[in-house]
């Protein structure tokens, strides 16, 4: 017997937030990587899969230990995050990218790719090719129903997070001092510097920043699956397609554009399940087509 | 500039020079060579793409249907012949060219290379989808022929794919040499350092672009053909954004400025990435990274630089910087 | 562009090329060069690369030992000591093709055996066939390789996925299950697309009142189910089937099971029992597991077999053996079978890849999996037992153990010659001999 209209809605509409929420947390520190650098971070899905391993690691020795409170763990997924971003944030800045500022867009690109393949290698002498869990923390917060099905608690935390990191974004780039700082040199990078800014140090922070977003999306995202070589791949092509869609540079634009493609996906494989493939493509495509600099489009001074 | 005749004699020479390199090679480097060039013809139309200022991330497309329509020709029309095969490559890269250009030509910058991969990536999932075109696994090619020569051992069949694969390369960038030095084609390199002003100068930087694209279409449909028939082999990858993604970092490994470059480069890549595979089996992609690291570090022009430092020394050709202007 | 330069770079092209036209390796006649092909690195290294390697190592180092039971005993392939490269099957079709290329005409490998991706088993063949040269796949899935070709150096020493889904049709039957409808999941690519084909018209022969209610295409590698869960809840059919694998299969269960979706109906997993070690108990008890045939658990006892799980266990204690342990021991199995009969054949001299290739047609042996017989493709496509069982987590000895299995002979679940598989299954099976 069919689905009635209404659960089917229903299920489409929560489907299609957590989808978003999820597609948010990784997407975003794509786009604030772009916003300030002007660069197109190749590498972003392996430091997702780093965050993943990273929490993974932390974790299993956290639960196998059974080393303090079950509810700590989101802590240390957290701060596993945090501890990717602060060793490879400045490492990779200072250490390779800062060499190749004057060069082109394109080149930039080609360097992230080089970082991205060598990152994976890396991942895999450290970590090896097996396996690693991180699921005790996706059972602790129990399930929810709604219209007779059956979600994971976690799935809706995951909301939080999203929200909660999408606000704390928005509120620290609009409404404080270094937040503006970063904007302006978002907006123009010579005056910013011609204006006494420490566009150098900007720079290493908001990489810094863009390392720890992708970081924890691995880490938040460990819980949910098997953390093994490959995790990353799929979410460059993700991530790269909702920042695209929202605009290059903005956060709003992400989370806008985070949520289309959340609803996108979610009808597609509820009602026409083998278009799912090219979903996404067909979305970017469309919306490219009508607002070829994504939704939210940066202004940016015309030079004749 | 040497102009025209400078060009078909270098060309010529060229030719010369591959056959006996050809000759001389062992077996399996004229493969990598082959295919090198297949891809390399690909990545020249990046070139001509990025002399313009544009960047186009979705060449697998041209690659694909250069590859797919050689393929099925040869499956569904019993064509073996390698000249007709790599001639419906061409078509197959022009038609799509023609028709996509006047869609895509408005666009510049990132958003280019966004719209251009999405549309390569919905060619992906078309493909993958289509059981008749053996969906995800592919298709497999037999041999090809030559204007009826039908080569006996397997090293015969290398070496005369690898000279029809320089003659059709060295055509092409000999092609592409005589364009570049031409008014059209220098028109691109301004267009790429100042659209406005080539528009207030009369040009239009509409047709600019949409012939550079029609062009990368048809060195893409080309390359796909030429590595199908090389493969023995067509499957989606061809459209893979991975696959597309390969070809730009080839153009801009080489620079713009030399088309011999292109070639040279693509032949180091290759060798790169097998020799990483034959001492690193478990870290080749790693070994690969920091290669290209050390190139772009070095080489800020692209291997294509190291012919302009050979250059006798005063005459310096006109080059848009690489360099954003800070 | 100036001569000179023209000229510069001709001359540093031809340098490279002469730098690294060295280094080719030369024949060795005292010595099998072998090289083995499968995943290194990327999604498929977890779950079938890095066992194929393991399994593969472990009866190299015990054939050039010597210390396999009788008929493998001689050291070696017959005498001569194997000497192995591991070439990463990562990083596309295109690549493989240079990759098997070089390894005959620039390392001078006697044969290759390998390949885990049926898009790259489907681009080396042809391309040894050209070269004249011994291509032994060990593992790829699909069923084109013979049934869409002809070749004479290439060969396959384990069967194809059709049976899996056969076996996995049958089992439902022997067991007495019927369901009134099924949803399926299944990676949007050749394998998933060709298990549902085989599994839904295995199934229109042998429960026809079963109807196929909702099937979902997730994108490979996708790791992220909330969606096809919640369709797959709503839609609630009485059977689940899927064909996902590795990393992906994994997830798929980890977000499955807390919700629900593998209690109260039947699910079948065609190719899982890999997935198995690694989750451990986070594999819902009571699940259809396939092996894509009679490996790890289900293999029966023999001789080979228990040699086998010894070794193993001697060269990585706490490993659980799966299919791709059991697929690369019957290949290398085969593979010796295949040179010494050859060797035989002409005197006791490491033989030619023609040799080779000739003594290979039809042969058969017995491997850890059971007995194995190259029956299909003019001899090249091999047979083979199959089973599936449901899981059950045993607590003392944690791991999950497979139970109630049920077996099936190999010309019960394999196409006879001369027809294709699709074929075969949309015919109800003609020829097939089950007790």
């Amino acid at each position: 017997m069919p689905r009635t209209s209404v659960k089917l809605a229903a299920a489409i509409l929560i489907d299609g937030v957590i989808d978003a929420s999820w597609l948010f947390i990784v997407a975003v520190g794509l786009t604030l990587v772009f916003g300030v650098l002007n660069i197109l971070n190749f590498a972003h899905g392996s430091l997702f899969a780093v965050g993943a391993y990273a929490a993974a690691s932390a974790v299993g020795w956290y639960y196998g230990g059974d080393l303090g409170p079950p509810f700590l763990g989101y802590l240390l997924m957290l701060g596993s995050a945090l501890a990717v971003a602060l060793i490879l944030g400045p490492l990779l800045e200072r250490g390779v990218l800062r060499f190749f500022y004057r060069r082109d867009e394109v080149v930039l690109v080609l360097v992230t790719y080089a970082l991205f393949l060598i990152l994976e290698d890396a991942t895999k002498l450290i970590w090896g090719v097996e396996s690693y869990y991180a699921s005790e923390p996706y059972g602790l917060l129990g399930n929810v129903s709604f219209f007779g099905l059956s979600y994971v608690g976690y799935d809706f935390a995951l909301i939080g997070l999203a929200l909660v990191a999408g606000l704390l974004l928005w509120f620290g780039l609009n409404r404080t001092v270094t937040g503006k700082i970063v904007l302006a040199v978002i907006h123009d990078r010579d005056i910013s510097r011609a204006m006494g800014v420490n566009v150098t140090r900007v720079f290493a922070f908001a990489f810094t920043l863009g390392v720890f977003l992708a970081a924890l999306g691995g880490a938040f995202t460990a819980p949910k699956i098997s953390v093994q070589p490959g995790i990353g791949i799929t979410v460059i092509l993700l991530s790269f397609a909702v920042v695209v869609i929202g605009g290059l540079g903005s956060v709003e634009g992400a989370a806008i554009a985070a949520l289309f493609v959340g609803f996108a996906r979610a009808a597609a494989i509820h009602l026409v399940p083998w278009a799912e493939l090219f979903i996404v493509y067909l979305v970017m495509a469309l919306v490219l087509a009508f607002r070829p600099e994504g939704l939210f489009q940066r202004t940016a001074a015309r030079k004749i | 500039m040497a102009g025209i005749v400078g060009t078909l004699a270098t060309a010529a020479i060229a030719c010369a020079a591959l056959a006996l390199a050809g000759y001389a090679a062992p077996n399996w480097l004229v493969l990598v060579a082959t295919l090198a060039f297949s891809k390399g013809l690909v990545a020249l139309g990046i070139v001509a793409l990025m002399r313009g200022g544009l960047v186009s991330f979705g060449q697998g497309t041209f690659y694909c249907a250069g590859a797919y329509a050689a393929g099925m020709a040869m499956r569904s029309l019993g064509i073996g012949d390698a000249t007709v095969l790599v001639a419906l490559g061409a078509i197959a890269g022009l038609i799509l060219g023609v028709i996509i250009a006047p869609l895509l030509a408005g666009y510049r910058g990132i958003f280019f290379a966004t719209l251009t991969l999405a549309l390569s990536m919905i060619v992906y999932g078309i493909l993958n989808k289509t059981y008749s075109l053996g969906g995800s696994d592919g298709l497999n090619l037999h041999a090809p022929t030559f204007f009826g020569y039908h080569p006996p051992r397997s090293q015969d069949a290398s070496y005369a794919l690898f000279l029809f694969t320089s003659l059709v390369t060295v055509v092409a960038a000999a092609l592409c040499r005589i364009h570049f030095d031409s008014v059209r084609g220098l028109l691109s390199l301004a267009a790429r350092d100042n659209e406005i002003r080539v528009e207030y100068l009369g040009a239009s930087v509409r047709w600019v672009n949409g012939i550079n694209f029609v062009i990368a279409a048809v060195l893409g449909g080309v390359g796909g053909a030429l590595s199908a028939l090389s493969l023995g082999h067509i499957d989606p990858d061809f459209a893979f954004w991975a696959t597309s993604g390969e070809f730009v970092f080839l153009a801009i490994l080489s620079g713009y400025v030399s088309v011999t470059a292109v070639f040279v480069a693509a032949i180091l890549l290759e060798l790169v990435r097998s020799f990483s595979s034959q001492y690193f089996p478990n870290t080749w992609q790693g070994a690969l990274g920091v290669f290209l690291l050390l190139i772009i570090l070095f080489l800020p022009g692209g291997l294509g630089s190291l012919a302009l430092r050979l250059r006798p020394s005063g005459a310096k050709p006109v080059q848009a910087s690489a360099d954003k202007s800070e | 562009m100036k001569l000179r330069g023209f000229a510069a770079a001709l001359a540093a092209g031809a340098g490279v090329l002469g730098a690294f036209a060295t280094g080719a390796a030369a024949q060795d006649d005292n010595v099998f060069r072998l090289a083995f092909v499968a995943f290194l690195s990327g999604p498929a290294a977890e779950s079938f690369g890095k066992p194929a390697v393991q399994g593969a190592k472990t009866v190299i180092d015990a054939l050039n030992a010597g210390s396999l039971p009788k008929p493998y005993d001689k050291i070696g392939f017959g005498g001569l000591k194997i000497e192995v490269q591991l070439i990463d099957e990562a990083g596309g079709a295109t690549k493989q093709v240079e990759e098997l290329r070089n390894a005959f005409e620039r390392d001078h490998v006697d044969a290759v055996l390998g390949y885990v991706s049926s898009g790259d088993c489907l681009a080396v063949s042809p391309a040894a066939e050209e070269l004249k040269k011994l291509l032994v796949l060990f593992d790829c899935g699909t069923p084109r390789i013979f049934e869409e070709n002809k070749f004479k150096y290439v060969f396959r020493t384990a069967a194809h996925g059709a049976m899996d889904n056969v076996a996995m049709a049958r089992y439902l039957v022997k067991r007495g299950i019927k369901v009134p409808d099924v949803g399926a999941i299944n990676q949007d690519y050749a394998w998933g697309q060709d298990s549902w084909k085989d599994f839904k018209g295995s199934l229109a022969q042998l429960e026809p009142e079963a109807k196929a209610k909702v099937e979902l295409w997730p994108k490979f590698g996708a790791g992220q189910y909330g969606t096809e869960i919640s369709t797959l809840l709503q839609e609630n059919p009485a059977l689940v089937y899927s064909s996902l694998w590795g990393g992906d299969l994994q997830a798929f269960v980890l977000q499955a099971a807390p919700r629900g979706l593998m209690k109260d109906r039947v699910v079948v997993l065609s190719a899982s029992d890999h997935v198995l070690p690694p989750l451990g108990n986070k594999m819902p008890d009571g699940v259809i597991i396939g092996a894509r045939g009679s490996n790890g658990q289900f293999a029966e006892k023999s001789p080979i077999n228990d040699w086998y799980v010894t070794a193993l266990a001697a060269a990585h204690p706490g490993l659980i053996p799966v299919q791709p342990h059991y697929r690369a021991a019957q290949g290398l199995l085969g593979l010796k079978t295949a040179v010494e009969k050859a060797m035989a054949a002409n005197g006791g001299k490491k033989p030619t890849s023609e040799e080779m290739a000739a003594a290979m047609v039809g042969i058969e042996w017995d491997a850890p999996p059971g007995h194995i017989k190259l029956a299909l493709g003019d001899g090249h496509q091999a047979i083979q037992s199959n089973a599936a069982g449901r899981s059950k987590w045993d607590p003392d000895a944690k791991m999950v153990r497979l139970i109630d299995i049920e077996r099936f002979a190999a010309e019960c679940v394999n196409p006879p010659p001369g027809i294709k598989s699709v074929d075969w299954i949309a015919q109800g099976f003609p020829g097939a001999k089950c007790e």
